[in-house]
């Protein structure tokens, strides 16, 4: 039995050598080469010279800010995104089509005009902003205007995470719950609520990793103060700007593991989420 | 027996058991369409009622713009590369990994997907760090005279980056989904690869390929970060579409932006009404329970 033999299971369809070499190939190419460059200049920077570059003030105030920013978006997004999913799977109402089709408007519109299109409308002179204004409050320019910008883009992953389970969930369950006697809020509550948790959390961390990254809807309504209301993302490009490229790998690195490290976290939760409800 | 005999004859309305109150279900619906109001819709309307400020005429104008036009130009170059190019791999890949079985198919998966948990500045911060001229190949690039950094491969490079995943995790599911029985069969009678591709399988992945398709061409002629770092941010030369847009913006020409925006605006319209077509017209022949 030859090597390549043991390694893939025989079939009588043709052409896994010509397919698996031209992925492989392009995979190679376009992501893993690129991404060994980034991993090769941060091992020349060393550990120490990550963490003095993130330590610096300006740096640490950036990736606090995108972290905890993203990390509050995901949070609301479970609140929106279940009403919103929640609505387009159970009622049926005029327009119910042309909802659930716009829900995935912010995948398809380019992020550097709805970063625009968000800015004029809660600029101090924008449909929104303006009235705020008047009340003395402010949010484009401040974090405010970024947090609106991070719920916008995460608000159709927790939407399409959530809604198929959910058209899925068996009524029979829903309809013992009621014949034993629970009020239809405690069936929401306690019966069809805790088993959608696992989709809730995937929607949730591909939110949050959508969130940390956003550089386009951002950019815009930030505006960009230090110290303030300036993201990480950002920082990269400022960095690459001073052509500072140990600057901007450092940023990059941390915050590729800090990502990483969090959706491993939350798969491990997922998994135990998954056992707990009885899921496999 | 009748309906109205079951029915307690005190009880006005009886209500299913597995419903929420009209009102609690008005509420809910209210705020749905609050939200999606608030965060879809109005941005939208933002962008077309900001585009025709001038009115028709300066809408024309600016599109006319040769600077405008070099942009849109650039855009669909770069479109027209990713789109190709991703079809090619997404087939390649999902062929093998939804008709074979072999060592590391797992990590294949994995790695494909790995594009979209890099924020795209990142994507364009790597290849600075290969093609740049200070990157690995910088100076042999510099030497031959070649210039990627900054110019218009790097913004192809950049953008089929994040268009990675995008055609062959529409396919991987939707093909495994469909298993390799009626390939088989066109084999034994006899079919040669090449006929058994054309005939059987294509057929059957068309639509999900053309889905797979619409998403990445609007990604690819939407991206932004990736490209901001790569681009020259040369007006009329390495511009992209939403980088025109950028630019316009920061020139404070409003209006000027969101006439550009609104090209790419109905782009996605148009991406997210053919895309809810093929949802409803194919729905079994599209690959469900998608991921975006």
């Amino acid at each position: 039995m030859s090597l390549s033999d043991s390694l893939v299971k025989p079939s009588p369809l043709p052409g896994f050598g010509p397919a698996l070499g031209a992925a492989l190939l392009w995979l190679g190419l376009l992501v893993l080469v690129p991404l060994a460059a980034l991993v090769w200049r941060a091992s020349g920077l060393g550990l120490g010279g990550i963490i003095a570059i993130a330590t610096q003030p300006r740096i640490a105030a950036a990736l606090r800010l995108s972290f905890g920013l993203a990390f509050l978006a995901a949070v609301l997004n479970v609140v929106l995104g279940g009403i919103v999913a929640w609505v387009l799977t159970r009622y049926e109402f005029p327009g119910r089509r042309l909802l659930d089709a716009a829900v995935d408007l912010p995948f398809a519109l380019p992020t550097a005009v709805a970063g625009i299109a968000l800015t004029a409308i809660y600029a101090p002179n924008g449909w929104i902003g303006a009235p705020l204004a008047a009340l003395g409050v402010k949010i484009a320019f401040t974090p405010i205007g970024i947090f609106i910008a991070l719920v916008f883009i995460g608000l159709p992953f927790m939407v399409r995470s959530v809604e198929p389970v959910l058209a899925e969930f068996d009524p029979e369950i829903e309809e013992a719950s009621a014949t034993l006697g629970a009020s239809r809020l405690k069936t929401v509550l306690q019966v069809v609520l805790p088993p959608l948790a696992p989709a809730f959390i995937t929607g949730f961390a591909l939110a949050l990793a959508r969130g940390v990254g956003e550089y386009g809807s951002v950019v815009f309504i930030s505006g960009n103060i230090p110290f303030f209301s300036e993201i990480a993302p950002l920082l990269i490009v400022v960095k690459l700007e001073e052509f500072d490229e140990a600057g901007a790998t450092a940023v990059a690195t941390i915050m590729l593991t800090i990502s990483f490290a969090m959706l491993l976290l939350i798969n491990l939760v997922q998994g135990w989420t998954r056992k707990r409800m009885g899921h496999v | 027996m009748s309906d109205i005999a079951v029915r307690a004859p005190t009880q006005g309305r009886d209500r299913d058991a597995t419903a929420e109150s009209p009102a609690a279900r008005a509420i809910l619906i209210g705020l749905a369409v609050v939200i999606l109001t608030l965060f879809l819709f109005l941005p939208l309307a933002t962008v077309f009622v900001g585009a025709f400020e001038r009115g028709i005429t300066g809408y024309l104008k600016t599109l006319g713009d040769p600077d405008t036009l070099a942009a849109v130009r650039l855009t669909c170059i770069v479109a027209a590369i990713c789109v190709p190019v991703h079809l090619t791999f997404g087939v390649a890949a999902a062929w093998a990994i939804s008709r074979f079985d072999f060592v590391g198919k797992s990590l294949l998966v994995t790695l494909i997907d790995l594009p979209f948990s890099v924020s795209p500045v990142i994507a364009g911060l790597v290849y600075v760090l290969l093609f740049g001229s200070r990157g690995v190949f910088g100076p042999w690039l510099a030497a031959h005279d070649i210039q990627i950094v900054f110019a218009v491969p790097g913004i192809v490079l950049a953008t089929l980056f994040v268009t990675f995943p995008l055609v062959a995790r529409e396919l991987i599911p939707l093909m495994q989904q469909q298993g390799s029985d009626d390939e088989q069969a066109a084999l034994t009678l006899g079919a040669s690869p090449f006929t058994m591709f054309r005939k059987v399988t294509l057929p059957n992945i068309k639509w999900g390929l053309l889905y797979g398709v619409l998403l990445c061409n609007a990604r690819a002629v939407g991206e932004f970060g990736a490209v901001a770092v790569l681009s020259g941010h040369i007006r009329g030369a390495t511009n992209t579409m939403p980088l025109h847009v950028e630019a316009l913006y920061n020139d404070y020409d409003m209006t000027g932006a969101f006439v550009v925006a609104s090209l790419l605006a109905s782009l996605a319209l148009v991406t997210l009404a053919i895309k809810t077509f093929l949802e409803w017209r194919y729905a079994d022949e599209i690959a469900r329970r998608r991921r975006h």
